[in-house]
């Protein structure tokens, strides 16, 4: 996983509530076994007429937000489906951070796991950062991970909260797998005396 | 050990704790991963590139569910090749690293949701895993049962655990019985409906009250499928009588003197008096009635004798934004009677209505009518299980005399990742869990509802209030 510290980028505005995994990469392409390869599949049915005509007033299809790794959106972004594909296609198509007011439980871990840092600031910082990005030609943000701060350089600053140590595996790009192993021997022995709980296995 | 009251979700977290490390998340232990073709390649690969195996194949089950097709031509023969290649990828994983698959001609085969409980696999007091969001529905058990992502997968199948942080708890108390035609699924979209998609983020949901304990399993099990669509981390239900009978025998449920010992454990589960949860809500299970969703989200839900709502009386300007998007994609006026509008599919089974009691409960409804002529119904039984016992009734008879077609088991189309899919602009009654623009296929309309609500509209080619319907035949097993 890519080390995360301070990105400065064109940001993109998406305003819609309650956007769902399903929308950010539908069921089609989850029928692959690659873990990349996704990005070109980022909110494909509102991208793409059926026709495969790029939809025009889609912001994805707009070059104004060319190059953008900073997503806008409004609040419960990634509900729904647990699909990782999801953070695998904002992650492709370039997005290495989004900002919302609320995320969606499974999305918040899966994201964590891709290295998108997801700055969660409230409604009305959101509302702003929409209006100027929509509004203010060539609208950079700059988001720091260590001083959890989100500013446009013009003015704006808000700051959010991030759990320390989520925080600490974004920083060092760390993977939970080896982390995990660091307390072997804890899991050995409590998997020693859960196992004699005959009513707690599986077969 | 502490007197102080503990909830459900307490007792069965603080027995998965295997560390709690200082300025991390919390080791849990999982009790019992559930696999499918669709999160799981890309975790099987990861274990091969770092060289690692899976830490319990005892604790992993697999089955192939979301892709695989409901016809019997079509799973002899899987057109879809990158499809036919996800199955075929699955069986090379389950049998290099030793993992128990239900494979497509398997008799136990089905939604992974479905077989879990029915083989006896899914216990009270477990911690269950799934890549997949329905997980949830395990929780009908006293089990803490939650979906994952696939890096998760990876994790589980390496080292049996997972760190996570500790959510908040939420009880939500349904006091009093249901009126006639009110369903498990009516419930839980009324809870939708009320506390909204993101009203449960970040908290586990503890279903109580006198009309859940009076559920069926497969009842409970509909209403902790979809806690994901309130968002909740997980959904549960304090194991009891009810509990204990439908596990009693099952395959992999405990015998003989374990049985009496696992009975006693599980009766220690439910949360003690006294015991604080972080929120409560309390419905009163009379002013209940049947639901339709008229939106692309689970929480625009109506009852069926109202209007589809006007986006100009929403009480906020994301509400009416939303809204405004979600007539347009449905094609919907504000104003419309739920019980004027016409169906051309009809959807009955997923993880969320595809048991027996609920093709029970369609068949009753379905009995000695005919699908009407617009309208084209498909019913899926969530598992080979459900199907035989369901042909063992002569359910499958009642459904394809009435005009139904009867499908072998899988997600089929509650999401559409096998040819079950809508065409565009077609509306469908489905009594699956998510009505997101395009979820049965693109540009396809989802009206959710319980299977009762679904078979009547088929047969009416319209939404029609279930509470008024005339049963012409009673069906009896």
């Amino acid at each position: 996983m890519e080390p995360f510290r301070t990105l400065t980028s064109l940001a993109m505005p998406l305003d819609r509530t309650n956007i769902d995994t399903d929308q950010i990469i539908p069921k089609q392409f989850l029928k692959r076994i690659e873990r990349t390869g996704y990005g070109d599949f980022l909110f494909f049915d509102w991208r793409q007429t059926p026709s495969g005509e790029p939809v025009a007033d889609f912001v994805l299809n707009d070059p104004r937000y060319d190059g953008s790794r900073i997503l806008i959106a409004n609040k419960n972004f990634a509900c729904g489906s647990s699909r990782e594909h999801a953070a695998w296609a904002l992650s492709d198509y370039g997005f290495r951070v989004v900002i919302a007011p609320t995320f969606a439980d499974i999305f918040f871990s899966n994201a964590g796991k891709n290295g998108i840092v997801l700055a969660r600031l409230t409604q009305d910082e959101v509302e702003t950062l929409l209006q100027n990005a929509q509004q203010i030609p060539n609208y950079q943000l700059t988001v720091s991970l260590e001083a959890q701060t989100v500013t446009d350089g013009r003015g704006f600053t808000a700051s959010f909260e991030i759990d320390p140590f989520r925080k600490f595996c974004l920083l060092e790009g760390l993977d939970d797998i080896g982390l995990t192993l660091r307390h072997a021997a804890a899991l050995d022995t409590f998997e020693a005396a859960h196992d004699t709980a005959t009513w707690l296995q599986a077969k | 050990m502490s007197t102080e009251p503990k909830t459900l979700f307490e007792k069965v977290w603080e027995q998965h704790v295997v560390v709690e490390p200082k300025g991390e998340p919390t080791l849990l232990y999982v009790d019992l991963q559930l696999v499918h073709e669709v999160t799981s390649p890309q975790a099987f690969e990861g274990l091969r590139l770092a060289g690692r195996k899976v830490r319990r194949p005892d604790r992993t089950i697999a089955t192939v569910d979301h892709n695989v097709p409901t016809t019997i031509e079509g799973r002899l023969n899987i057109v879809d090749q990158i499809s036919a290649k996800q199955i075929s990828t699955l069986r090379k994983n389950c049998a290099d690293f030793g993992v128990e698959l239900y494979d497509v001609n398997s008799r136990e085969q089905g939604i992974v949701h479905v077989i879990g409980p029915e083989l006896g696999i899914t216990k009270p007091g477990m911690t269950i895993v799934c890549g997949d969001s329905h997980t949830s529905t395990h929780g009908a058990f006293g089990a803490l049962a939650f979906g994952i992502g696939t890096s998760e997968v990876e994790h589980v199948l390496a080292t049996q655990t997972l760190p996570q942080s500790k959510p908040k708890t939420f009880r939500i108390a349904v006091e009093g019985e249901l009126p006639n035609g009110v369903t498990a699924k009516d419930i839980i979209l009324a809870i939708i409906g009320k506390i909204g998609t993101d009203g449960a983020t970040g908290s586990v949901i503890e279903y109580a009250g006198s009309a859940i304990r009076a559920l069926s399993m497969e009842g409970r099990m509909t209403v902790c499928n979809m806690s994901i669509e309130a968002g909740a981390r997980a959904g549960m239900i304090a194991p009891d009588a009810t509990t204990f009978a439908y596990l009693q025998g099952r395959r992999f449920s405990p015998k003989g003197a374990d049985w009496d010992k696992a009975v006693a454990e599980w009766s220690k589960l439910p949360s003690d008096p006294g015991a604080k949860f972080d929120r409560e809500l309390m419905i009163d299970a009379a002013t209940l009635v049947p639901y339709v969703s008229w939106g692309t989200s689970p929480g625009m839900v109506a009852p069926v004798t109202a209007r589809v709502p006007d986006p100009a009386a929403a009480s906020n300007e994301l509400d009416r934004k939303s809204f405004e998007r979600a007539l347009e994609y449905m094609d919907l006026k504000a104003g419309t009677p739920l019980d004027e509008i016409e169906v051309d599919r009809v959807f009955i089974g997923s993880c969320t209505n595809g048991r027996i009691e609920d093709l029970r409960a369609a068949a009753r409804i379905a009995a000695g009518r005919k699908v009407s002529g617009h309208v084209s119904a498909m019913v899926v039984p969530g598992s080979q299980q459900v199907k035989a016992q369901a042909e063992k009734e002569g359910l499958d008879r009642i459904f394809r005399e009435a005009g139904f077609d009867w499908r072998e088991p899988g997600c089929s189309m509650c999401l559409g990742m096998n040819p079950d899919i809508l065409s565009p602009g077609e509306r469908c009654a489905s009594t699956s869990n998510r009505n997101f623009e395009g979820r049965q296929g693109r540009g396809g309309r989802t009206h959710l509802v319980s299977p009762e609500m679904a078979a009547a509209a088929a047969i009416a080619g319209h939404f029609v209030d279930i509470r008024t319907w005339e049963v012409r035949e009673e069906v009896t097993a």
